[in-house]
């Protein structure tokens, strides 16, 4: 290595032993703490095993709090995309040029609302006394308030909402990439403007679409506010286990090693998407 | 095509109103003068902005939120751009193995990062406070500002740093004098951004304080008091000061596009 590399190395060492002493080092602690489960009399056992993780698959209800959790991420990162890519299409390919700022800036503003505060702000909205129940009552088209909240639904329904957000960004940022050009072209050639779509544009945009379902998947996998505050109390999901652990329990193990199963999780969607992903690219 | 505009108008129109239906419910009912944060509207009213402002638990959680907020984003802040600088400027093996560990926190999710500062704490025996809750977040933001300031330290600005260079001025005084200041509304841009991050940041905080509690954490603990309008009047206060910041950073990074 010459001189010059040094110096490189001199400038992003800071970073990197952040990460290192920070990041690296306290998950491995995790791993450590996962693998000595806690004894009968509720202190970490001496010995190395795989007990924490054991007692995690041999307990019907927590496998069951693993596959809602899944479940609800899918559901939420299909809806989110599904969702978001027409109006990022709109916002990129419909509205005028200089609009276009002002409409994006509008359709991330409340992105910005306190992250606690946002999902109670849906609770006041879909409660039995909320304004939506007020309003279609109002409107005379139900008779009885409809039971919206604290149900896994209302879940789905808060992260859909933060969801949109985001991959309306990444996928409008994805959109306005692409060359004008090539779409032209392939009209050019007696594409259909179907056809161009989904053989140009669509493929094209895929880096925006990736982008926005990993980090959907990340954050919604790992979230224990919406769930806690619009979900109820009939489904758990996986998070809210780890806190239980936690505050209940006491049992770091058991919380260790239900932090990486969730880990785990979102490294298999990172593998899943990895091709098309430019986190860097934000 | 019109009739294509006008589906496209109809889609946006319903995706704008569910965007925002919680924004409205939250900020109107943040005025209301009656006691629950639900219709009917009984009068526009300000008590409870006053209320906010007289609620020790609440503005000792500001306090400790802009605390938190400020150091944290300055770190990340710094060593993000000195790594950015480092990979931009100097050629050295393992470049992207070295992009990879630094931008990898954006990968985890809060959940995982908080777990691990608060099994660290506890097997070094260290007691939970705002120091681990600030490495725990620059662990989440700097990663962003390394990306933010990698984007903008391009060509322009290596033809001036090596006219600097012949002219007799140091590594560090080159850093200092010439990019620095070059890329000063990004810098400030990037520490927007993590800031707006850091101080709204729940998980991480919630595991690793116990008395000196961020500003969301104390607000948790009001939502399990039930329903009240001071709870809208706290968010939406909130809302305006990261709605402010962003529009900082729109700005900011809108004169430089234009430069």
């Amino acid at each position: 290595m010459n001189r010059s590399a040094w110096g490189g190395v001199g400038f992003t060492l800071p970073a990197l032993l952040w990460i290192l002493l920070f990041f690296i080092g306290p998950v491995l602690l995790m791993v450590a703490a996962s693998l000595h489960p806690l004894t009968a009399a509720g202190v970490p056992s001496p010995q190395w095993g795989l007990g924490a993780y054991r007692a995690f698959f041999s307990q019907p209800a927590y496998v069951q709090a693993l596959i809602d959790s899944v479940v609800t991420t899918i559901v939420v990162t299909v809806l989110s995309t599904v969702i978001s890519y027409p109006f990022a299409w709109s916002i990129a390919c419909v509205v005028p040029a200089r609009w276009q700022r002002l409409a994006l800036i509008m359709a991330i503003l409340p992105f910005w609302t306190s992250y606690v505060v946002r999902s109670y702000a849906w609770l006041l909205a879909i409660s039995p006394v909320g304004l939506v129940n007020k309003a279609l009552l109002a409107l005379h088209l139900i008779h009885r308030p409809l039971m919206l909240a604290y149900n896994p639904h209302a879940t789905e329904l808060g992260f859909v909402h933060f969801f949109l957000m985001l991959n309306t960004l990444t996928i409008y940022a994805s959109l306005k990439q692409i060359n004008p050009r090539y779409e032209l072209a392939a009209r050019d050639l007696g594409a259909s403007s179907w056809r161009a779509f989904f053989g140009i544009t669509l493929p094209l945009s895929m880096p925006g679409v990736a982008t926005g379902a990993f980090l959907t998947i990340v954050l919604t996998i790992g979230d224990y506010v919406t769930p806690q505050i619009l979900g109820g109390f009939r489904q758990l999901l996986l998070p809210q286990l780890i806190m239980m652990q936690i505050q209940r329990q006491l049992d770091l193990a058991s919380a260790s090693a239900m932090s990486l199963i969730l880990t785990a999780i979102v490294a298999l969607a990172y593998l899943g998407l990895q091709r098309w992903l430019r986190l860097s690219r934000l | 095509m019109k009739t294509l505009t006008l589906f496209a108008s109809l889609y946006m129109a319903l995706c704008y109103l569910f965007i925002f239906l919680p924004v409205v419910v939250l900020v109107l009912f943040s005025f209301q003068a009656g006691n629950l944060p639900v219709p009917p509207l009984k009068g526009l009213s300000l008590r409870w902005y006053l209320a906010v402002f007289h609620d020790a638990r609440l503005m000792g959680g500001f306090g400790h939120s802009l605390v938190v907020g400020v150091v944290s984003s300055a770190l990340s802040v710094l060593l993000g751009f000195l790594a950015a600088y480092g990979l931009a400027r100097y050629d050295m093996p393992g470049k992207r193995f070295i992009r990879g560990i630094i931008m990898l926190p954006m990968a985890v999710s809060y959940l995982l990062v908080g777990m691990g500062l608060l099994v660290s704490a506890s097997a070094l025996g260290a007691a939970p406070g705002l120091p681990t809750v600030i490495i725990g977040h620059v662990v989440m933001n700097m990663p962003l500002a390394f990306a933010i300031c990698l984007a903008q330290l391009g060509e322009h600005q290596r033809r001036i740093e090596y006219a600097a260079r012949d002219l007799g001025a140091g590594t560090l005084r080159v850093l200092l004098t010439i990019t620095a200041p070059m890329i000063a509304p990004t810098l400030i841009a990037a520490f927007c951004m993590c800031f707006t991050l850091s101080w709204d940041e729940f998980l991480i905080a919630f595991l690793n304080t116990r008395f000196d509690v961020t500003l969301p954490v104390v607000i948790w603990g009001l939502l399990r008091g039930g329903l009240t309008p001071e709870t809208n009047a706290a968010g939406a206060l909130i809302f305006l000061i990261s709605i402010g910041l962003m529009l900082a950073v729109e700005i900011l990074l809108l004169r430089k596009r234009r430069a």
